[in-house]
C-alpha cells in the first residue's frame, strides 16, 4: 500500500520519537532517575509539541553552511588585521569580558544539556536538548576562534582559561551557570532555555552584537549573529518546557512560578554587566542599557507574559524593581569596573566628553545628577595625577556575587544591603530578590565560593593584598589590569595606527 | 494594546527575499533597522511563507532555511513546509 | 582607508593563550582543533553540590574508575571541533541523500529477494531502537566524562547515533512505500521478539551504569564491534547476490561513519590502558564482563539472517575482535 508522503510534523515524529521504549529489564525510574524529585508531574511525555523539527541530515546541513561562512570571515578578519579596523582599542574590554565571562559558560551549557538531554525521559525533549548542547559547543569554540585573534595583539585573552574559575568578578557568571547546572533538569532548563534565553539574552545579542558591529567588530558580528541563529531554536525549546510543564499538571504552576521567579532574578542581575557593555564600552553608542530594556523586556517581555497568563503564570517577582533600576545600574557598575580594574584582566577608563553627553541625553537627570559628578571627580583626580583605584576587595551578594554597589530602588544615594541568618550565619545581599533566593534554598546557597572570603583565607595563592591578588590571576597592572589609558594595548594601539588616536568624536559616534 | 510578536535577521542578500516576503505578507508588520540587523514586528502574529519568498527569489525554497540568517523572535512557533508562524494566543 | 596601516608590520604580542602555550610550549601558534578543546571544563572552585547526585562536585574524576593524571589526553585522532564534524557530516549527508533518492527514484528494492526484505524488517529495522540506546549511552559519556576532549567527541558520536537512528526510520519508509506501520512493527520485535532480547537486555542494563568509561567500552567498542560487522558488513554481503544493492547505498553512511569512529574509540581506550596498569585491568575486567553478553545478543540475530552460516559469521566477527583488542594492547 502506498501512503503519501508525511507532513514535516509527521515525518519529524517518526524520526525521532518513536524510537524510544519503555525499558522492562531495567526499571524506568532507575534509568531516569532525576527526573522526578523536583515535585514536577509529568503524565504523558507524548503531549510535548518539538520546539523545532530539525533531523540531524538537515542539522549537519544548515549548521555545515553556517560554519563554512563564520570561518570564511574569520579567517579573512585575520588574514587582513580585522582589528586595525575597531572604532578603538577600548571597545576590546568588553571582548575580554565576552571570553572570560561568557565563553566559559556557552562550555557550561553544552555540559548542562548533555546531562539533560540524557536525564529527560521523554524523547522528542532529549533530542531537542541534545541538539543545544551541540550547539552550545559550537558557540564555545566558534567563540575561542574568534578570540584567538585578538589575543595575538591585546592583552586580557591569554590568561582567561586560568582566570574562569579564580577570579572575584568571573564568580558572578560561574556562579550563576552552576547554581542551573547544579539544579533539577526541570530548574535547569526553565533558567536557561527559558528565562535566560527567551526572556534576557536578546539583551545581549541584537543590540550589543549589532554595537559590535557598528564599532568595527567583524570577527564578534558574525560568530555572535550565527550564534544566535541557533539561538532562536533554543528559545522556542524554553517556552516549549515551560508550556508543556504546566499543561501537564495543575501543581507545577508554582514550582515553576518560582522557578521563573529566580531565574529571572538571577539573569537580570547577571545582565548588568551586559548593560555596562552597552552603555560604556562601545565607542559607538547603538542603543542604551534603558532603551534596550524597554523594547525587549517591557515590550517584547511583558507579551510573552501577557501569554503565559493563561496557565496561572504572572510577571517575575520584583520584574518592577529592575524597570525602576535601569536607570542607575550600568553607571554604578561601571563606577566598579572603573575602580576596581587593577584587579580584573580588562581596562576601564573615564568616559570622554562626547559620551558623558550622550549618557546625559539617553539617561537625563539620572545620569548628570548622581553619575556625571562622580565621574567629574574623578576627572579632577585624573588631572592631578592621583587617579582613583580602590584598594579593598568587595562584600559581595551571597547569591549573585555581585559587589555590593546596587542602590535602593527610590534612594540611589543609599546602598541596598539585605542580611539573612542560617544556621548562626550571617549572610549579605544586594537586593530583595537574591535574598529571596537565599532563604528558599540556603543549603545550597550557603556553599556557594564566595572569592573575597577565600583570598582573606589564603585561598588564592596565599595572596594578601589586591596586587599579590592580581598577581596571582596573572594580571600585571599596566598590561591586563587598570586604566586603558595608561596600557600597552593604548600604546600599541597608537603605534600601530601612526600615533593617531581614534577615539571617535561625538558627531561620528551619532547612531546613524 | 495588541501584544507584538518579533523576528529578525541579519542584514544580508540571502535574507532579502525573506524580508521582503514578511513585509509583503503581513501589513500590519513594522520593520526597523539596526546596524547589520533588521526588526520585524507585528501585533499578535506573522507569517513567514514558503510561496512569496519562492516568488521573490524565482526558485524553490526550503523554509527550514531561514535559521540560517535568523537572530531571534518571540511569540509561538507553528512550522510547517509552507508556513513558519509566530504568535500570542492558545496553541 | 589608509593603505600605510596595511603595509606597516604589525608584530602579534603573543602566538597563543596561556593554556595552550603551557601544553604545546612557547612560539608556537595552536591549532584551531586545540583552541577549541583543551581546558573548556572547569576544574576547581565549584560553588554548589549536584543535586542530583549531591556526593560529587559538578565536574568529579570520580565518576570513572580510569585514573588519568591529566584528562585532555583523551584526545580525538580525527580532531573533530564543531566545524569539521558539521563539514564531514554535510558531506556525507549529502552522499546518502543522493542514495535514497536514487533507491527510491528507481524503485531500486522491487528487486530485492522477499525473504530479505523480510529479513530487512525483523533484523535490521528494529536496529534503530539500538541506536538510541547507543545515543542515550554517549550523552552519558558526554554529560559525565571528565574533560573537554572526550565529552565534546561523546556528543558528536551521540548525535551521529541518532543520525543513523534516521537513516534506519528512512531505510525502513522507503522500503516499504513510506507505510509508517513497518515502524511499529520494529518497535514491537524490538520489544518482544525474542531475537531481540538479549541485545535489548544488554543496552538497557548499559543504561544503569554509573562509569562513564564502561559505557564508552560497552558501547563503542563492544557492543558496536559486534552489531557494525553484523549488519553493514555480513548482512550486507549475504543481501547483496539477493537483489539487494539498495541496502548496500543505503547503509553506506554507516560503513563510513563506523570506520571513522572506531579510531576515536580505540585511541581513546588507548590512551587510557596505557597510562597505567591499574587502568588496562579495570578495562579488560570490563571486557570480561561485558562481551559473553554481547556475544549472546548477537548470535540470535546472526541465526535469524544467516541460518547455516550463523556459527562461522558470529566467530569470525568475535575472532576479528579479540584480535582488535590485542592489537590495542588489552587480553583478547
Amino acid at each position: 500500500m502506498a501512503v503519501k508522503k508525511a507532513s514535516l510534523k509527521e515525518k519529524y515524529r517518526l524520526m525521532t520519537r518513536g524510537l524510544d521504549w519503555e525499558t522492562t529489564y531495567q526499571p524506568m525510574d532507575k534509568v531516569f532517575p532525576y527526573d522526578k524529585y523536583e515535585g514536577i508531574k509529568i503524565k504523558d511525555w507524548d503531549k510535548w509539541e518539538d520546539p523545532f523539527r530539525l533531523t540531524m541530515d538537515a542539522y549537519w546541513k544548515y549548521q555545515a553552511e553556517k560554519e563554512r561562512k563564520l570561518y570564511a570571515i574569520l579567517d579573512s578578519f585575520s588574514q587582513n588585521n580585522g582589528q586595525l579596523n575597531l572604532s578603538d582599542a577600548r571597545y576590546l574590554t568588553a571582548i575580554k569580558l565576552w571570553m572570560q565571562g561568557i565563553t566559559p559558560l556557552e562550555y557550561a551549557a553544552h555540559r548542562g544539556f548533555s546531562h539533560v538531554g540524557r536525564q529527560f525521559r521523554g524523547a522528542g525533549a532529549r533530542v531537542a536538548c541534545q541538539m543545544q548542547a551541540l550547539d552550545e559547543l559550537r558557540h564555545a569554540q566558534t567563540q575561542m576562534h574568534a578570540f584567538s585573534h585578538y589575543n595575538k595583539y591585546f592583552s586580557g585573552f591569554h590568561q582567561a582559561n586560568h582566570m574562569r574559575d579564580r577570579a572575584w568578578y568571573l564568580s558572578i557568571p560561574k556562579s550563576f551557570f552552576e547554581d542551573a547546572m547544579t539544579a533539577g533538569p526541570f530548574e535547569f532548563v526553565t533558567s536557561i532555555s527559558f528565562a535566560f534565553e527567551y526572556v534576557l539574552t536578546n539583551l545581549l545579542f541584537m543590540p550589543f552584537v549589532s554595537g559590535a558591529a557598528y564599532n568595527g567588530d567583524v570577527a564578534t558580528t558574525t560568530f555572535g549573529f550565527s550564534a544566535q541563529s541557533d539561538e532562536s531554536r533554543h528559545m522556542t525549546l524554553g517556552l516549549e518546557v515551560v508550556k508543556f510543564v504546566l499543561e501537564q499538571h495543575e501543581d507545577n504552576v508554582p514550582i515553576m512560578q518560582r522557578y521563573i521567579d529566580k531565574w529571572f532574578w538571577r539573569g537580570y542581575r547577571l545582565l548588568a554587566l551586559v548593560g555596562t557593555m552597552m552603555d560604556y564600552m562601545l565607542p559607538k553608542k547603538v542603543m542604551s542599557w534603558a532603551e534596550a530594556w524597554g523594547v525587549y523586556w517591557e515590550e517584547n517581555g511583558l507579551a510573552l507574559f501577557n501569554d503565559l497568563s493563561r496557565y496561572g503564570i504572572r510577571l517575575p517577582k520584583y520584574h518592577e524593581i529592575a524597570t525602576k533600576e535601569k536607570l542607575h545600574i550600568t553607571h554604578q557598575a561601571w563606577m566598579v569596573f572603573y575602580t576596581a580594574c587593577p584587579a580584573t584582566a580588562f581596562h576601564a577608563w573615564l568616559p570622554q566628553p562626547y559620551e558623558m553627553d550622550w549618557l546625559s541625553e539617553k539617561y537625563g537627570e539620572t545620569f548628570d545628577r548622581f553619575y556625571r559628578p562622580r565621574f567629574e571627580k574623578f576627572g579632577d583626580l585624573e588631572k592631578a595625577g592621583k587617579r582613583f583605584y580602590t584598594n579593598r576587595l568587595p562584600l559581595v551578594c551571597q547569591t549573585c556575587q555581585i559587589p555590593d554597589f546596587f542602590t535602593e530602588v527610590d534612594n540611589p544615594m543609599k546602598q541596598a544591603v539585605r542580611h539573612s541568618e542560617w544556621r548562626g550565619m550571617k549572610f549579605n545581599f544586594c537586593s530583595d530578590g537574591c535574598k529571596d533566593i537565599f532563604v528558599n534554598e540556603p543549603e545550597k546557597f550557603c556553599q556557594a565560593y564566595i572569592p573575597p572570603q577565600q583570598i582573606y583565607q589564603g585561598n588564592a595563592g596565599g595572596a594578601r593584598t589586591l596586587a599579590e591578588y592580581a598577581a596571582w590571576l596573572r594580571c600585571g597592572m599596566g598590561t591586563e589590569s587598570g586604566d586603558y589609558y595608561s596600557s600597552d594595548d593604548y600604546a600599541n594601539w597608537l603605534k600601530w595606527h601612526g600615533e593617531r588616536d581614534t577615539t571617535p568624536s561625538s558627531s561620528a559616534a551619532a547612531q546613524p | 494594546m495588541q501584544d507584538k510578536v518579533f523576528i529578525s535577521f541579519q542584514n544580508n542578500d540571502e535574507a532579502r527575499p525573506v524580508i521582503d516576503a514578511i513585509m509583503e505578507d503581513n501589513p500590519t508588520a513594522v520593520l526597523s533597522e539596526m546596524p547589520a540587523m533588521v526588526k520585524i514586528d507585528a501585533p499578535m502574529r506573522l507569517v513567514v511563507r514558503r510561496e512569496t519568498i519562492e516568488k521573490n527569489l524565482g526558485r524553490a525554497f526550503d523554509l527550514q532555511s531561514i535559521h540560517i540568517n535568523l537572530i531571534s523572535l518571540s511569540g509561538n512557533i507553528d512550522e510547517s513546509e509552507d508556513e513558519f508562524i509566530l504568535a500570542w494566543g492558545r496553541r | 582607508m589608509s593603505v600605510e596601516i596595511k603595509t606597516a608590520i604589525i608584530e602579534p604580542v603573543r602566538l597563543t593563550f596561556d593554556h595552550l602555550e603551557a601544553r604545546i610550549g612557547k612560539g608556537k601558534a595552536a591549532t584551531r582543533y586545540q583552541e577549541a578543546v583543551h581546558d573548556m571544563q572547569s576544574t576547581q572552585n565549584f560553588h554548589y553540590r549536584p543535586t542530583w547526585e549531591p556526593e560529587l562536585e559538578l565536574f568529579d574524576k570520580r565518576r570513572t574508575a580510569i585514573v588519568l593524571e591529566d584528562f585532555d589526553q583523551l584526545l580525538d585522532p580525527r580532531q573533530y571541533y564543531y566545524a569539521p564534524y558539521t563539514l564531514q557530516r554535510a558531506h556525507q549527508q549529502e552522499l546518502a541523500d543522493g542514495n535514497f533518492d536514487m533507491v527510491e527514484k528507481r524503485a531500486m528494492f522491487a528487486t530485492l529477494a522477499p525473504a530479505w526484505a523480510d529479513k530487512i524488517r525483523r533484523l535490521i529495522v528494529p536496529l534503530r531502537h539500538a541506536e538510541w540506546g547507543a545515543n542515550t549511552a554517549n550523552c552519558f559519556m558526554s554529560a559525565y566524562a571528565y574533560g573537554a576532549p572526550f565529552n565534546s567527541a561523546a556528543l558528536m558520536q551521540a548525535m551521529d547515533r541518532l543520525g543513523i537512528a534516521q537513516y534506519l526510520t528512512r531505510l525502513a519508509l522507503v522500503l516499504d512505500d513510506h507505510n509508517p506501520q513497518i515502524l511499529d512493527r520494529g518497535k514491537e520485535l524490538w520489544l518482544n521478539d525474542p531475537v531481540w532480547q538479549p541485545l535489548r537486555h544488554v543496552i538497557e542494563d548499559g543504561m544503569v551504569l554509573k562509569d562513564w568509561f564502561e559505557v564508552h567500552v560497552l558501547q563503542n567498542l563492544l557492543l558496536d564491534g559486534a552489531i557494525f560487522p553484523y549488519a553493514y558488513r555480513h548482512f550486507d554481503q549475504a543481501i547483496g547476490s539477493q537483489g539487494g544493492v539498495a541496502y548496500t547505498l543505503v547503509t553506506e553512511f554507516m560503513r563510513d561513519w563506523y570506520a571513522e569512529s572506531v579510531r576515536w574509540t580505540e585511541s581513546t581506550i588507548k590512551v587510557a590502558i596505557d597510562a597505567s596498569a591499574a587502568n588496562r585491568a579495570v578495562v579488560e575486567s570490563w571486557v570480561k564482563a561485558w562481551e559473553p553478553r554481547v556475544r549472546a545478543a548477537l548470535t540470535p540475530l546472526a541465526e535469524a539472517a544467516f541460518a547455516e552460516a550463523a556459527a562461522t559469521v558470529v566467530e569470525s566477527i568475535f575472532t576479528d575482535q579479540a584480535a582488535r583488542r590485542v592489537k590495542l594492547g588489552l587480553a583478547g
